[in-house]
């Protein structure tokens, strides 16, 4: 039988993305969409309709050539679409890019997946020369699936007899290098001195000079006697981040037995499911968990590729931490003091509003999802306690690590400074002073009844960090 | 002489009661000022005591009810001195109760037995 001609079934074929659905202007998004707003940078020759369309079809239903199956597939339902582009004012070829997504695109409680859809293969694609997700607007619907945080603040602080303050840590130094016996004796000094809590650096884990086992069970005596001694609740963060998910749940029960109150996790290095079950067995077995964000410049400092930190902040609340560092403001780290500041809340509080000029681009409500708290970590120093309170109020972790160890009479003497000069910012904070403004002031009279807060003074006095952020907010139209 | 170069200041080991015992301890005028602060926040103020602080010791005696119709830090301070007068040997504290938040955020110990 000769060949006859192919009746045409289908446009086979590339075709813009912009003309296949992907691009709606004027789409009301619907309260149950994912929404995200992604900084879309085109390549030359691509108009930017194109490109943010070529953004929602890769981030959802599309694929580069038409295919058959399309015809057997609800499109008009499960496709991405770009509702909004905005330029960016002050830049040449950069836009906001709106995109709304159907729930139905996310497996419940996945952040592993919602990972997957949204910022997987389209942050390769061609037509694009950059992109970055700035910010992600969670639905209640969704949101819903997640539990959070496995205790949140309130219930740490009911845990931890700790009210009216921030809560003061500290990272071991050196980082690498010391036997658990040595290591055990310096979170010992730590906490005797008034310190609430000490910390495994991210890459302590299992070394040769260090298993896991031994560091486990010379920190916990560590804790146990301080906590004897001083009588106040203690706890050390034990890293149980490990090769494998048996060995790093292996590591978590052994904590437990210890008695350890919290454990910790890279939970961006181990990976979103990883830090999914851990975060359920810190539940079901009421540890704490605090989280190191190890990795996370590699994906949110650029300013114009990669995930912005607070869609990071975002996941790690939804999956939960108890604990979660973010930028200091005043330290060495990285961070706009708005930015920073926002991020914040949208680690505390039940409902953040839209407000462009500190990076939040949707209103997003928590639905009840508890809060953790957000830890101030590197190059911070007693001198920088007024703006730390002022910055960050009561529902935060400092974390002093040099600005303990370095103290020249040893860590004991650090931490009380650290804790005298704290409290006697607070307590000046609730007599209704300006901390910000009269902060040398607070800390000077308070080293009269404390020698290791003066100590501390005279050996820091003058340093601070002071250079501007690689990562600004766009500046207003 | 710098604080750096004192040898006569050592850490000692003292036990410790939580928030505000790193400072001296508060003057009338001070427990005032943060009694204050606590029904400005909107906070209700709570009279907690016991004879055996530890780290353990999650659940303080409450002196009556929360104060929860206290205006000035002078009646709340006034119902800390009846709480010593009735039970000397013991610390007591004062807490903040949120009710929004269903729990304590301000607690300090302002009692110690002498």
């Amino acid at each position: 039988m000769a060949a006859s001609p192919a009746t045409k079934m289908f446009d086979a074929g590339v075709k813009p993305y912009k003309d296949m659905g992907y691009f709606e202007p004027g789409y009301a998004p619907k309260e149950t969409d994912v929404l995200g707003a992604f900084r879309v940078t085109p390549q030359e020759d691509v108009p930017p309709e194109e490109a943010a369309a070529a953004v929602a079809a890769e981030s959802s239903t599309g694929t580069w050539t038409s295919v058959w199956t399309d015809r057997l597939t609800d499109l008009e339902r499960y496709r991405g679409r770009c509702y909004q582009i905005d330029p960016v004012p002050g830049e040449e070829n950069q836009y906001i890019a709106y995109v709304a997504y159907d729930l139905d695109l996310f497996e419940e409680g996945s952040v592993a997946n919602m990972a997957s859809s949204i910022v997987g293969n389209v942050f390769g694609f061609k037509a694009l020369r950059a992109l970055r997700l700035e910010d992600l607007r969670v639905p209640i619907a969704y949101l819903k699936t997640f539990q959070g945080p496995p205790h949140g603040i309130r219930v740490e602080r009911d845990k931890l007899n700790k009210y009216g303050r921030p809560l003061l840590g500290c990272t071991i130094k050196p980082k690498l290098g010391l036997s658990a016996r040595t290591y055990g004796l310096a979170v010992y000094e730590c906490l005797r001195g008034g310190l609430d809590f000490t910390k495994d650096d991210e890459n302590i884990n299992s070394q040769p000079f260090m298993r896991w086992r031994d560091r486990y069970e010379f920190v916990m005596e560590a804790v146990g006697k301080a906590e004897e001694e001083t009588g106040e609740r203690k706890g050390h963060y034990l890293n149980v981040t490990a090769p494998g998910f048996e060995e790093m749940i292996e590591r978590a029960e052994v904590a437990k037995e210890l008695g350890a109150p919290i454990i910790m996790v890279d939970y961006l290095t181990v990976g979103f499911t990883a830090f999914t079950s851990l975060s359920r067995w810190c539940r079901r077995n009421g540890v704490l968990l605090h989280c190191h964000r190890a990795m996370h410049a590699v994906i949110d400092r650029q300013r114009n590729h990669g995930i912005h930190w607070r869609v990071l902040a975002k996941w790690c609340r939804m999956i939960g931490g108890d604990h979660l560092h973010n930028g200091t403001v005043v330290g060495k780290l990285e961070g706009d003091r708005g930015a920073t500041m926002a991020i914040n809340d949208l680690l505390r509080e039940d409902f953040v509003a839209r407000d462009p000029s500190r990076g939040i681009y949707f209103d997003q409500p928590w639905a009840s999802l508890p809060g953790l708290f957000p830890v101030a970590s590197g190059g911070i120093h007693v001198g920088h306690m007024p703006d730390l309170v002022a910055i960050f109020g009561d529902d935060a972790v400092f974390q002093f690590g040099g600005g303990t160890l370095g103290h020249p009479w040893g860590n004991a003497a650090g931490a009380t400074a650290n804790r005298v000069s704290l409290e006697a910012v607070i307590q000046a904070r609730n007599e209704g002073r300006d901390v910000a403004a009269e902060g040398a002031d607070i800390l000077r009279k308070a080293a009269t009844h404390s020698p290791e807060l003066g100590a501390a003074l005279e050996t820091w006095q003058d340093v601070a960090f002071e250079f501007e952020p690689t990562d600004a907010l766009d500046r207003a139209e | 002489m710098p604080w750096t170069e004192r040898s006569d200041a050592v850490t000692t080991n003292a036990r410790r009661l939580e928030t505000f015992s790193y400072l001296p301890p508060l003057s009338d005028g001070q427990i005032a000022a943060q009694t204050r602060s606590i029904l400005e926040r909107g906070l209700i103020p709570a009279i907690e005591h016991t004879p055996d602080p530890g780290p353990r010791n999650t659940y303080w005696s409450l002196w009556r009810l929360p104060l929860f119709d206290a205006r000035t830090p002078e009646a709340v301070v006034a119902e800390v001195e009846g709480c010593v007068r009735a039970n000397p040997e013991v610390y007591v504290r004062l807490s903040g109760y949120d009710p929004k938040r269903g729990s304590k955020v301000a607690s300090f110990v302002v009692r110690r037995p002498v």
